[in-house]
């Protein structure tokens, strides 16, 4: 698996305290749903609106599209986002990164930039403290370009 | 030539008053209708935003056909501006032959641009602004909406710099901005340096940072009014045309901005709320449903002239044209922070009845002098109507498509889908100016490659996607590229992957097969490093050739499902 660079993944979190790329390499074979399932462990994860995944409708540059995560929560000790994992459904290798948070990080929220082989969803899922997971999607066009206007 | 029916239609404009065979032109249109018609307005209220808008560099009165094919989809179906021709003159109760119906349609265009004449030309367009700006010294608010510095032989050779000062002179309070940033980072700077009024764009952020570029609001006060004017320049500036020109400014909608922009104007007070936007008309009117606070929003970029505001919530979009052609006037009664009432008149700038402005005359005159001779040197006639603005190839695109195949030995032709172009009657001559006014562009190399029948699938699919997106947020504002030496089928309602069949090569009528390699001459591509002619000397070199040309309407394009 390509690993994120450095420049991939300038973080901007505030208070962000750990934040890493997939620790294993995916295999080819695994789908955006294997990912997703591994994450919550097949719990389901709802489209709450809880989750802002701010991204740009159409990719200016597809090999670089930049990306911001935030959850609403007030990141308490007994009401906080623990992990916050971004997947790219349509990427030959889906899994992007996955963020770590903990109350002490005081919003959850993150910024990074990647890859989009494709048109396709970019799904991003949180686990919260009490166990629940949540969801929010955003479509990213990625186009030849040209002949506008 | 007028055909019976372009005719009659002819007649009964003109006829009231002069019968069949009387003089058209000129005479007809001054009988028609008088500067004083175009400008009679009952006024209202407290402010008065005039709003002008993708002039694309025309100085000087032009033709300019509106399409025959605009189509919506999705939630825009239908409405307006994807409403052309006599479903328009329905849907507006606009009368067949009237100078509206020259304005706003294409219906019977030769005959009556025979009658009515050239409209826009920046030195009528200031008789107007002065006039009102007269009547109304302390409430009046003149905004240019964008793609004003690029479109001209002159704008391409003073690099914007024509265009800079004529705005200047016009008293232009507040810009928003799309082709203009196809000059580059550093000429657009430069020309910055130079406007005496706000470059407004709050939806562009260097690429490094995510920092903002450009101021994205200014404050006006209008007899008491605090105005805020947001700007919101091309989103898709980087994909819709080359992103090497502007490597470290990054564009998008940027919804959430707008918001935080108009929130943040009416804690500053402001009680009127006016987007100044490059985003296109249906992008507007979904983010009218989304955005809240926005007064007014100025639209542009899809080049749509519509006679009436659009409202959207308490939001009022409107559409002031292109190319010069309009000038809109809106009247506000805002009172308390809010709009009460509103009057809106969409004016047609119809050259032949406006005196022009002899202080804007005489600038635009200095700043063609130098240039006259090649501006004027003619290359050849047209027979036919040529013209570009349309879902699918005009005529116009269909010349240069023969040019790319002719001059470029090539089996294929692309040309870009711009919605920017000045038309030419039967029978006009063509000039270098004209020419220009179809290409001017700062990539105009005119590639020659090779493309798999796959390939060109692709692209179709692509650019149909830009423009048939059911989701506006998703749609570039562009129209179809056309093609020469292809025919293919088109629905609309299907989803990317799914629209284009039949591609077909002209004119043998074979199927295109995805394996296959075709050689394809092109323009604008947005690629760095693209060669080949200037795509303006491959046009000049065919007309000179031919030097008449006639274009038959294209039939080798199918629009099926809607």
């Amino acid at each position: 698996m390509k690993e994120i660079t450095r420049r991939d993944a300038i973080l901007l979190a505030v208070g962000l305290t750990a934040a890493a790329t997939l620790p294993l390499p995916a295999l080819a074979a695994e789908s955006a749903m294997d990912e997703l399932k591994k994450f919550t462990g097949g719990a389901d994860a709802r489209e709450s609106g809880r989750i802002t995944l701010d991204m740009p409708e159409i990719a200016e540059n597809g090999n670089t599209v930049p990306l911001t995560v935030s959850v609403d929560s007030p990141m308490t000790s007994e009401d906080y986002v623990k992990r916050v994992m971004i997947v790219a459904s349509g990427n030959p290798r889906p899994g992007v990164a996955t963020f770590h948070f903990s109350p002490r990080s005081g919003v959850a929220e993150a910024a990074t930039r990647m890859r989009l082989a494709k048109t396709q969803d970019v799904i991003a899922v949180a686990e919260m403290s009490d166990g629940s997971f949540h969801m929010a999607k955003a479509a990213v066009k990625v186009t030849i370009g040209g002949c506008g206007g | 030539m007028l055909s019976r029916r372009d005719f009659l239609q002819v007649s009964l404009a003109a006829g009231a008053i002069y019968g069949a065979g009387a003089p058209w032109g000129r005479l007809a249109a001054q009988q028609k209708l008088s500067q004083a018609d175009l400008l009679a307005f009952e006024p209202l209220g407290n402010v008065t935003l005039l709003h002008i808008t993708d002039i694309h560099a025309q100085l000087v009165p032009l033709y300019f056909r509106e399409p025959s094919i605009n189509i919506g989809v999705g939630e825009a179906s239908g409405l307006p501006p994807h409403i052309t021709g006599a479903a328009f003159l329905r849907k507006f109760g606009i009368a067949a032959g009237s100078a509206s119906a020259y304005a706003l349609t294409n219906q019977d265009f030769s005959a009556l641009a025979g009658a009515y004449g050239r409209v826009g030309g920046v030195d009528r367009i200031a008789t107007l602004l002065k006039s009102v700006r007269a009547a109304r010294p302390d409430n009046t608010l003149f905004l240019d909406g964008g793609d004003t510095w690029q479109g001209s032989y002159t704008s391409y050779r003073s690099q914007g710099a024509d265009m800079v000062q004529v705005m200047n002179a016009l008293g232009t309070d507040a810009m928003t901005a799309h082709w203009e940033f196809t000059y580059g980072t550093d000429r657009v700077q430069e020309l910055i340096e130079q406007i005496k009024f706000p470059f407004l764009a709050q939806n562009v952020r260097d690429t490094e940072w995510e920092e903002p570029v450009f101021d994205g609001t200014a404050f006006f006060e209008r007899s008491g009014v605090k105005i805020a004017v947001v700007g919101q320049a091309f989103p898709y500036t980087p994909v819709a045309n080359p992103r090497y020109k502007i490597p470290t400014w990054s564009f998008g909608i940027r919804e959430e901005a707008v918001q935080a922009q108009v929130d943040d104007a009416r804690a500053k007070g402001a009680e009127l709320i006016v987007l100044l936007s490059h985003n296109g008309f249906d992008v507007d009117r979904k983010l009218a449903g989304r955005v809240t606070g926005i007064d007014v929003i100025l639209t542009g970029h899809t080049h749509d002239a519509l006679p009436e505001a659009v409202k959207v919530g308490k939001t009022l979009l409107i559409a002031s044209g292109s190319h010069g052609k309009f000038l809109s006037r809106l009247d506000l009664d805002v009172r308390n922070g809010e709009v009460k009432g509103y009057r809106y008149k969409l004016i047609p700038v119809l050259s032949d009845v406006i005196t022009p402005d002899p202080e804007i005359a005489a600038l635009v005159k200095e700043v063609r002098a130098p240039h006259q001779e090649e501006l004027k040197r003619v290359l050849g006639t047209t027979g036919s109507l040529l013209y570009r603005r349309g879902n699918f190839n005009g005529t116009l695109d269909d010349l240069i498509c023969q040019a790319l195949l002719e001059q470029r030995d090539a089996q294929i032709a692309l040309s870009p889908g711009f919605r920017w172009g000045a038309s030419l009657l039967p029978g006009q001559d063509i000039t270098v100016e004209d020419i220009h006014n179809a290409t001017s562009i700062t990539y105009p190399a005119a590639y020659r490659n090779e493309m798999t029948g796959e390939f060109l699938k692709t692209v179709l699919e692509d650019v149909a996607d830009n423009l048939f997106n059911p989701d506006p947020y998703y749609q570039q504002g562009g129209d179809m590229v056309r093609v020469g030496g292809l025919g293919y089928t088109i629905d609309p309602s299907k989803t990317i992957g799914k629209r284009i069949s039949n591609m077909t090569s002209l004119p043998d009528g074979k199927p295109i097969e995805p394996g296959k390699t075709y050689t394809v001459a092109g323009w604008a591509s947005v690629n760095e490093a693209t060669e080949g002619p200037a795509i303006w000397d491959v046009v000049q070199s065919h007309v000179t050739r031919h030097k008449t040309v006639n274009v038959a309407p294209n039939n080798a394009v199918k629009v099926v499902g809607i």
